[in-house]
């Protein structure tokens, strides 16, 4: 009876799905204080869109204010919060990011823009939260922080902050990204969970369209760590586990191997779109 | 899967079973009733005309968590002709009070924006108190959308 | 919750002229309505009173309920007669007081 509850519940959820309807995304222009974003670029070859369209162009127009202003975003607190946490000394080595890195605004441009990249240490694509923990580890002399913990989000957000407008880039010729983009893209195509759904049932077939009140877009990540208003400030891993926990399937652990797949293949499937972190979403 | 007499039936308490949860997850909300006394309250019992103040609300909210609102008063904001306070209800929360402002003469227009939270589709009602006593009213229903995966 | 208020004042402005302030702090606005993992309702602390003063007269207060979104923010005027000081505070449920100030040049 249990499993018929539960074919019961994805009925419900298909009968919804069948209300589908479509709703273009706006034509609009995003400047965050006066600086022009790039919200629709060419896609890369490979994709069956012709363009690739930041979700901002997805949100209603009141959504769409609270990012033009730096100001109003609510998560530019969380920005503020990793700047302490940049000039922050912790670890036997009596360093901070700043030590070595000096200013953020000079040294951190395009950094944000360019990562997922390949770490030849770890032999895999890591993420902004990870090289920061490779620096903890390695340079000094700190604990890695904890996923979603510690100001993780918060300097991460400080640190793409400074890519702010800069066109999302990432390199596939370095060591094995390509190998790691397939299995990102394979993931992207796999129906999971007892919803039977992939990244790609969502958006890809059916960017554009409403499943029941939400404006579905095409999943982009140029935005995060972002402001929900939903639930605050978020990180990407958090998402791609909330995304996959709404399918009913098993949630891979942050940072694991699949979800850093995941995160190139979906990183690379918005390249050209500008960096808009902290970027305000539902 | 079949679908035999049992199966429909299983399917149908599920899908019944999500609509009942949608409904049962709703806390006891305030009446409009309890609002309009709240409204009393806070004129002395004089009835709110409409015209001069403006409540600026979207028609349809993303999210009832961070729903942006402003509120307007035509006034000079000098002598009489002064906007004490605002009150804002939102007659379908659980509490259907949500803030009160203040102002002065050095407050220079009578303007406030914040950002409020709607536990559902509801009105949203804004009563200005004139430092003559008078009282003006504006409402605007906000449609709180209930995301599928987003919300 | 160590962050800094945010306040936006203009440097300065011409004398009867109004101006617009905008305000936003981080706080979690704890309704009281929400319940934790096991259950138990998880109790309101909320941010219940701000206010705006320039020189130590009132310009703008507002007394907050539950329904005010985490992060209180404000936007507002103001229109002062000479330079000065503006100063704005948050009151705590848990009696925190937090406090900023900004100056004006009017001229």
């Amino acid at each position: 009876m249990k499993r018929l509850l539960i074919a019961g519940l994805a009925l419900a959820a298909g009968l919804a799905a069948a209300s589908w309807a479509a709703a273009e995304p706006v034509d609009d222009t995003l400047e965050i204080d006066g600086k022009p974003m790039i919200t629709r670029a060419k896609a890369p070859e490979g994709l069956p869109f012709d363009e690739v369209l930041s979700g901002w162009l997805y949100r209603e127009a009141e959504t769409r204010d609270l990012e033009r202003d730096s100001f109003e975003n609510p998560a530019m607190v969380s920005v503020e919060d990793g700047e302490v946490l940049w000039n922050k000394v912790d670890g036997t080595a009596g360093k901070s990011c700043a030590t070595c890195h000096g200013d953020a605004a000079e040294s951190m441009k395009g950094i944000g823009a360019s990562y997922p990249k390949w770490d030849p240490d770890s032999k895999r694509p890591i993420n902004v939260e990870l090289q920061i923990n490779k620096c903890r580890t390695e340079q000094m002399g700190a604990e890695a922080l904890p996923f979603d913990k510690g100001g993780q989000n918060e300097l991460t957000a400080y640190i793409k902050y400074h890519s702010l407008g800069m066109p999302v880039g990432i390199d596939l010729a370095e060591g094995d990204m390509q190998s790691w983009w397939e299995q990102g893209k394979e993931l992207y195509y796999t129906r999971t969970g007892q919803l039977n759904m992939a990244c790609a049932s969502c958006h890809e077939a059916n960017a554009g369209k409403f499943i029941r009140a939400d404006h579905l877009s095409q999943g982009q990540v140029n935005g995060f760590p972002v402001y929900r208003l939903k639930s605050g400030f978020t990180s990407l891993h958090n998402r791609f586990r909330g995304c996959i926990r709404d399918t009913r399937a098993e949630m891979p652990k942050a940072f694991s191997d699949e979800l850093m797949a995941l995160e190139t293949y979906v990183t690379w499937r918005g390249t050209g779109l500008s960096i808009e972190t902290p970027a305000v979403r539902p | 899967m079949k679908l035999t007499r049992r199966n429909v039936l299983g399917l149908t308490v599920g899908a019944v079973a999500f609509a009942v949860a949608g409904a049962r997850i709703t806390p006891a909300f305030a009446s409009v009733e309890e609002t309009e006394k709240s409204i009393m309250d806070f004129t002395g019992g004089a009835a709110p005309a409409e015209g001069r103040i403006t409540l600026t609300a979207p028609e349809i909210a993303e999210n009832g968590n961070t729903v942006p609102v402003t509120v307007t008063v035509d006034s000079a904001m000098s002598g009489d002709d002064l906007v004490e306070s605002i009150i804002i209800f939102a007659d379908g929360n659980p509490n259907p009070a949500v803030a009160t402002f203040h102002f002065s003469e050095l407050s220079g227009a009578a303007l406030a924006t914040t950002r409020i939270r709607l536990a559902k589709t509801q009105n949203v009602v804004a009563v200005a108190k004139m430092k003559d006593g008078s009282v003006f009213i504006d409402k605007k229903q906000v449609k709180v959308t209930i995301g599928g995966c987003g919300g | 919750m160590a962050s800094k208020p945010r306040i936006k004042v203009p440097k300065s402005a011409s004398a009867g002229e109004v101006i617009t302030i905008k305000t936003l702090i981080s706080h979690e606005m704890e309704s009281g309505q929400r319940k934790d993992k096991d259950g138990n309702p998880i109790p309101r602390q909320i941010i219940n009173k701000f206010t705006c003063t320039f020189e130590g007269q009132m310009v703008f207060e507002c007394d907050l309920d539950p329904a005010i979104s985490a992060n209180p923010y404000f936007e507002f005027n103001a229109k002062v007669p000479a330079s000065g000081t503006f100063k704005f505070t948050w009151l705590d449920d848990n009696g925190s007081v937090y406090e900023a100030e900004e100056s004006i040049e009017v001229n």
